[in-house]
């Protein structure tokens, strides 16, 4: 009988463990996992940026990289690049959203439109990360505002070159714009 | 049995009840029983299959989610080739939640509610005129050059359309707006089908006669038809009987099959037969209903041709497989409306006329497939880009700006192409004449073009500012 006691503690004293396991997982609040997820877009679009569109178009004059990617048979521009994996996210039914935005920006969508954005846009310009929380259409969210910088010519080239750029004397490094990342809150 | 008798009237209300209860649930269930609950009648696109309710409602109770499923089974491919101008993406961001609450269209129906036919407008839209005006209102702030236009302008006068605008985004305008009427070398482009086939091996491509036929036992075919098919593409590809009259059955053995349908068609047509059955000729076919009559469409069609039935063959012919008769004959078969009737005094016929009579370049001729059934290219499953022919004729029919970039600017500059298309005399006329005025989005992007290389000039960067 004491035996079958002891049995049965060890394996609810297991189970209980299988449980509290993860707990280390609930740690992670809002912060970190937009932290997480940025950390990733920021990472993938970099080498986009640097190792295709700078090296192939800058670089090694192999093609170019164009608004019009379809009809120019040429390279997608890194914020479109960005911006269909924002869409790809957002039809696959994913909870959070983001998107890359700029006080500046070539396509006037892609203002600041709420005020945390304008707020988190101006904020990032120092350079570090901007995070608050924002209701949208009744929904609660936490928004993470991440500084966005020139990390190859091709970027500064094209913003400074283009006809719809409202501002043309970006420097490599400059902080250019910022990625606004959501997460919902409940 | 007195007192059962004065509930008489109890009685024949519940069997009344119970029997108007049990036809109802018969009814709703029962494809061709289904008019009773149709709550009003539904539009062009779809009223050929309005009476196979699951088509849309695929599942009862699944509310406007299941029925976005549904368009979406039918509609999302056109959607992702069109580069749609607003994708359901747009408004599901939460950065554009006031224009969610302006124009919830993350739902097809939220603008394109069916059985509405008093307030259905052209291209099934049920919205009133200025939904452009809900969340553009002060398009004249970004852009001057707009101030004082009518909120109904934005699609009538051939600049916007709401999903489709690979012919009007102003760098498109800006590159094509100097062309003219007529391009130096103007002709369709050509297909490589048999060449596609052999380099994926799916054929040797060698030629074939009536001594290598495999089919002659089973089929018992005429000396008619083998002289059809002796000059088809088919024989001089190497397709034999067998390629087309013989497939796997339910227990998944080879059998001859007496008069194949579009399904073996597929084996080698995919994309087309994939059109087809997209389409208004085929969508019947997709629904598993009995295929479309020119009698039951609600354009005009001729009295002889109303129970005809429309498969792969009533257009191409079984054996003969004559594109040019399915490009122009096949359509003059059937089709009775006024742009028909007008084909053949057109300057397009003309061209066509001439082609076919080996007067004219091959690619010159212009018939009622070079605008309907157009030769576009698509991916194929294998990653392939090839040239293949539309064959759903509503691809590219509303808004009509949708035929500019694969039909008329083959042979037409963009300027004449949209004039020509905005024009419905003209179009009724098929083409006949000239366009009575002129698209004003290719002047105002040219100038906007300029005034952009002359603020670059100046550093002056915004356009409210001039």
């Amino acid at each position: 009988m004491r035996k079958f006691q002891v049995v049965s503690t060890l394996v609810a004293a297991g189970v209980a463990a299988a449980f509290a396991t993860p707990a280390h997982a609930a740690d992670w609040d809002h912060k970190d996992i937009a932290d997480a997820l940025h950390s990733v877009m920021e990472a993938d679009r970099t080498v986009y940026t640097k190792l295709i569109v700078n090296r192939l178009q800058n670089q090694e004059k192999v093609i170019k990289a164009s608004e019009h990617w379809k009809d120019d048979k040429a390279l997608v521009l890194p914020a479109q690049m960005f911006r269909y994996g924002s869409e790809a996210v957002a039809e696959k039914g994913a909870k959070f959203s983001y998107s890359l935005l700029s006080l500046w920006p070539v396509n006037k969508q892609n203002n600041a439109k709420t005020p945390v954005e304008k707020a988190g846009l101006e904020a990032v310009l120092k350079g570090d990360p901007y995070y608050t929380t924002e209701t949208l259409g009744g929904k609660k969210y936490f928004t993470a505002v991440y500084p966005d910088k020139a990390v190859a010519k091709a970027c500064i080239s094209c913003h400074n070159g283009h006809k719809d750029s409202p501002r043309k004397d970006f420097k490599m490094g400059d902080v250019m714009g910022g990625v606004v990342l959501r997460l919902p809150m409940n | 049995m007195k007192r059962l008798a004065q509930y008489r009237v109890w009685f024949v209300w519940l069997g009344a009840s119970g029997l108007l209860a049990a036809w109802l649930a018969y009814a709703i269930q029962t494809p061709g029983q289904q008019a009773s609950f149709m709550p009003g009648k539904v539009t062009h696109a779809h009223h050929q299959i309005e009476l196979k309710c699951a088509a849309c409602h695929a599942e009862p109770f699944k509310g406007r989610e299941g029925i976005q499923e549904a368009c979406l089974s039918c509609h999302a491919k056109e959607l992702k080739a069109m580069d749609d101008s607003h994708p359901v993406s747009k408004f599901t961001d939460p950065r554009n939640a006031d224009t969610l609450a302006k124009l919830d269209a993350r739902q097809c129906v939220s603008c394109h509610t069916e059985h509405k036919a008093e307030i259905t407008r052209p291209v099934g839209v049920t919205l009133p005129d200025d939904f452009c005006v809900r969340c553009h209102s002060d398009i004249e702030k970004e852009r001057p050059s707009h101030k004082g236009m009518a909120f109904t302008g934005c699609a009538a006068g051939g600049c916007h359309n709401f999903h489709d605008n690979r012919a009007l985004y102003e760098d498109f305008l800006i590159r094509h707006g100097e062309g003219g009427k007529l391009k130096d070398d103007p002709k369709l482009p050509d297909r490589h089908l048999r060449d596609f086939m052999v380099t994926m091996e799916y054929l040797d491509g060698e030629p074939i006669t009536a001594s290598d036929m495999d089919g002659r036992a089973e089929l018992r075919p005429v000396p008619k038809l083998v002289a059809e098919w002796e000059h088809t593409a088919h024989a001089q590809a190497g397709v034999n009987c067998s390629g087309c009259h013989q497939a796997k059955d339910a227990s998944d053995t080879l059998a001859w099959i007496k008069q194949p349908d579009h399904t073996v068609c597929t084996s080698c047509h995919k994309e087309e037969v994939e059109g087809f059955l997209t389409g208004l000729h085929g969508m019947r076919l997709k629904q598993g209903m009995t295929p479309m009559q020119p009698g039951m469409a609600e354009q005009p069609m001729k009295p002889s041709a109303g129970h005809a039935k429309l498969t792969c063959m009533s257009c191409h012919g079984a054996h003969r497989f004559d594109t040019r008769k399915a490009a122009v004959e096949a359509c003059l078969t059937c089709h009775d409306d006024g742009h028909t009737r007008a084909y053949k005094a057109s300057p397009h016929f003309g061209l066509w006329h001439e082609e076919i009579s080996g007067r004219g370049a091959k690619g010159s001729g212009v018939s009622c497939a070079t605008c309907h059934l157009p030769r576009v290219e698509f991916t194929t499953p294998e990653d392939e880009t090839r040239v293949l022919v539309q064959h759903n004729q509503n691809d590219n029919l509303r808004p009509n700006e949708k035929m500019v970039r694969s039909v008329c600017m083959n042979c037409h500059g963009l300027q004449f192409s949209l004039d020509a298309l905005a024009d419905g005399k003209l179009i009724g006329r098929n083409f006949k004449g000239m366009p009575a005025k002129q698209i004003e989005s290719i002047r105002m992007a040219l100038e906007a073009e300029k005034r952009g290389a002359a603020r670059k000039a100046v550093g002056d960067t915004d356009e409210t500012e001039e």
